[in-house]
């Protein structure tokens, strides 16, 4: 690995600092009553953290985007919500960034986020097109006054949404415009209203408080990207989404192996004869599964941030890289809790109750809602088509 | 070359428009073709036209008009008949 830049250095110190005194130790609390990590969140904030992707001339942190990557890893280990929160946090500003260039709107805004640490909440999926990120129902209506424009999208899953101070939203361009023709809008405290439509109870990521609302906005007609959709879909906002989730995904499935190795040691020490404990083969086992997860993570991570410091950032926008995200997310899906339920396997009942200290039970729920966050199927479908012309897959 | 491929698109592009009517210019996936829709007239191009996409020229820009696609064959050497 290289050498991490002395700003990288530091913020990720104050990230494993959070996620080791405020996000850990609340979360078996936070997962047990489906509530908003709202201790991290503070001490995120605290430290500045909301806005560590955001550049310095406009009072973010400046961050590198692998060191964020690293703090979604670090706070998964110690709470699978906090991270998620985090981490879609930063999908949003970080694509805003990527793309605010050239818009006074939307650098005055992305100033604001840093001033006020301001979290930002997405609104990409929509009652009747599901998790189809490239289809839209919902428009954005212009104003007769033509300083205004307005929308209402019924969505289903709203993270954070009732804690959140902005909304990143999927929209279609207008009231007579195809559902493939979308921008994205931000909308901001005191310019939206949101109607709870269901609750929030649900198997895992109790914690990122996502229950559905009917979301009516009023904003002005500069508060969206001025880039094309698809180009912010394939530049910036898929493959920064499956990097950030695959590395907190990594995160709680290395906590899972971390409090299996624990078990094992625990076992270890209390045999006699010296020879590791049967269970330690187990564990040889499981390694050899993180490691393939590890291994995924840290190539995708590397040919994002590798294509992203081409000037033009054109092999972003290849079929065979969205193929490559695409897989990513897959992937890390998949395994992510395969290796929470090995380490399920290793720990036997220890790891089944929930009030042991070689509990995985929250680690298993969690990472189980990583294939449906964009359901794999979905992804699978558009790979298929994406395969019947790429070539140096 | 640019009928052939106007031709192409009415077959393969699912657009709910009249393709006769798209201008050279016009935004394809605009008019309303999907990302499926857009795949099958790639292979129905490279078919058509005996060539095949080095994978650095297949992104949605290439494919976004009649006259995007005519450029990118004719950077694979298909010529203009006279
Ligand atoms: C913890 C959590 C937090 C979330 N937070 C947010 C949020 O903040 N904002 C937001 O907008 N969304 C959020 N989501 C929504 C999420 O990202 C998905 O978009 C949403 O769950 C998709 O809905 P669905 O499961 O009904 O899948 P759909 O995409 O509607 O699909 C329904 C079913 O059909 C199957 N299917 C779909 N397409 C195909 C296909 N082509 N071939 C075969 N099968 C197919 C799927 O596998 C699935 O079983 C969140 C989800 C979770 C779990």
């Amino acid at each position: 690995m290289s050498v991490m830049a002395d700003g990288d250095r530091a913020f990720l110190d104050s990230i494993i600092e959070v996620a080791d005194e405020v996000a850990g130790p609340h979360a078996d609390s936070v997962d047990r009553d489906a509530r908003f990590p709202a201790e991290a969140l503070d001490a995120l904030r605290a430290e500045r953290a909301l806005s560590a992707t955001i550049p310095a001339e406009l009072g973010g942190g400046g961050i590198s985007f692998s060191a964020v990557a690293r703090g979604c890893f670090e706070l998964g280990r110690r709470c699978g919500s906090t991270a998620m929160v985090f981490a879609m946090h930063h999908i949003q500003v970080a694509t805003i960034a990527r793309h605010a260039a050239g818009s006074q709107w939307l650098e005055s805004y992305l100033a604001s986020v840093a001033a006020d640490q301001r979290l930002v909440a997405s609104v990409t999926t929509e009652l009747g097109t599901g998790g189809d990120m490239g289809r839209s129902i919902a428009a954005l209506q212009p104003g007769e006054d033509g300083v205004t424009a307005s929308f209402e999208k019924q969505a289903p899953v709203i993270s954070y949404g009732a804690q959140a101070d902005d909304l990143f939203v999927t929209l279609r361009r207008s009231p007579d415009a195809e559902q493939n023709d979308q921008v994205i809008a931000v909308a901001q405290r005191g310019q939206f209203a949101l109607e709870q439509t269901g609750t929030w109870d649900p198997l895992g990521m109790r914690g990122t408080c996502s229950p559905g609302f009917v979301v009516r906005a009023q904003i002005a007609p500069e508060q969206t990207l001025a880039t094309p959709f698809p180009q912010i879909m394939a530049e910036s906002m898929v493959p920064i989404t499956h990097i950030l989730w695959s590395h907190l995904w990594l995160g709680i499935a290395t906590d899972a192996f971390d409090r299996a190795r624990a078990f094992v040691r625990a076992a270890a020490k209390g045999s006699s004869d010296g020879a590791p404990p049967p269970v330690a083969i187990r564990l040889s086992h499981l390694l050899a599964e993180l490691s393939l997860l590890r291994a995924e993570v840290a190539s995708g991570l590397a040919e994002f941030v590798e294509a992203s410091e081409e000037p033009s950032r054109e092999r972003l926008l290849t079929m065979t890289s969205t193929l490559r995200f695409n897989n990513l997310k897959i992937a890390a899906s998949e395994q992510a809790p395969r290796v929470c339920q090995g380490a399920m396997g290793v720990c036997g009942i220890m790891g089944f109750k929930n009030d042991s200290p070689y509990s995985v039970g929250r680690h298993l729920r969690d990472t189980m809602s990583a294939s449906l966050m964009i359901a794999n199927e979905r992804i699978h479908q558009t790979n298929a088509s994406l395969l019947l012309i790429a070539k140096d897959v | 070359m640019t009928d052939d491929i106007r031709q192409l698109i009415k077959e393969f592009g699912r657009l709910p428009v009249d393709v006769d009517t798209l201008a050279t210019d016009a935004d394809l996936y605009q008019a309303g073709m999907s990302s499926h829709a857009s795949v099958n007239l790639m292979l129905a191009i490279e078919d058509h036209f005996d060539v095949e996409f080095p994978d650095r020229m297949l992104t949605r820009g290439v494919f976004e008009s009649i006259d995007a696609i005519a450029a990118a064959l004719t950077e694979l050497g298909v010529q203009v008949p006279a």
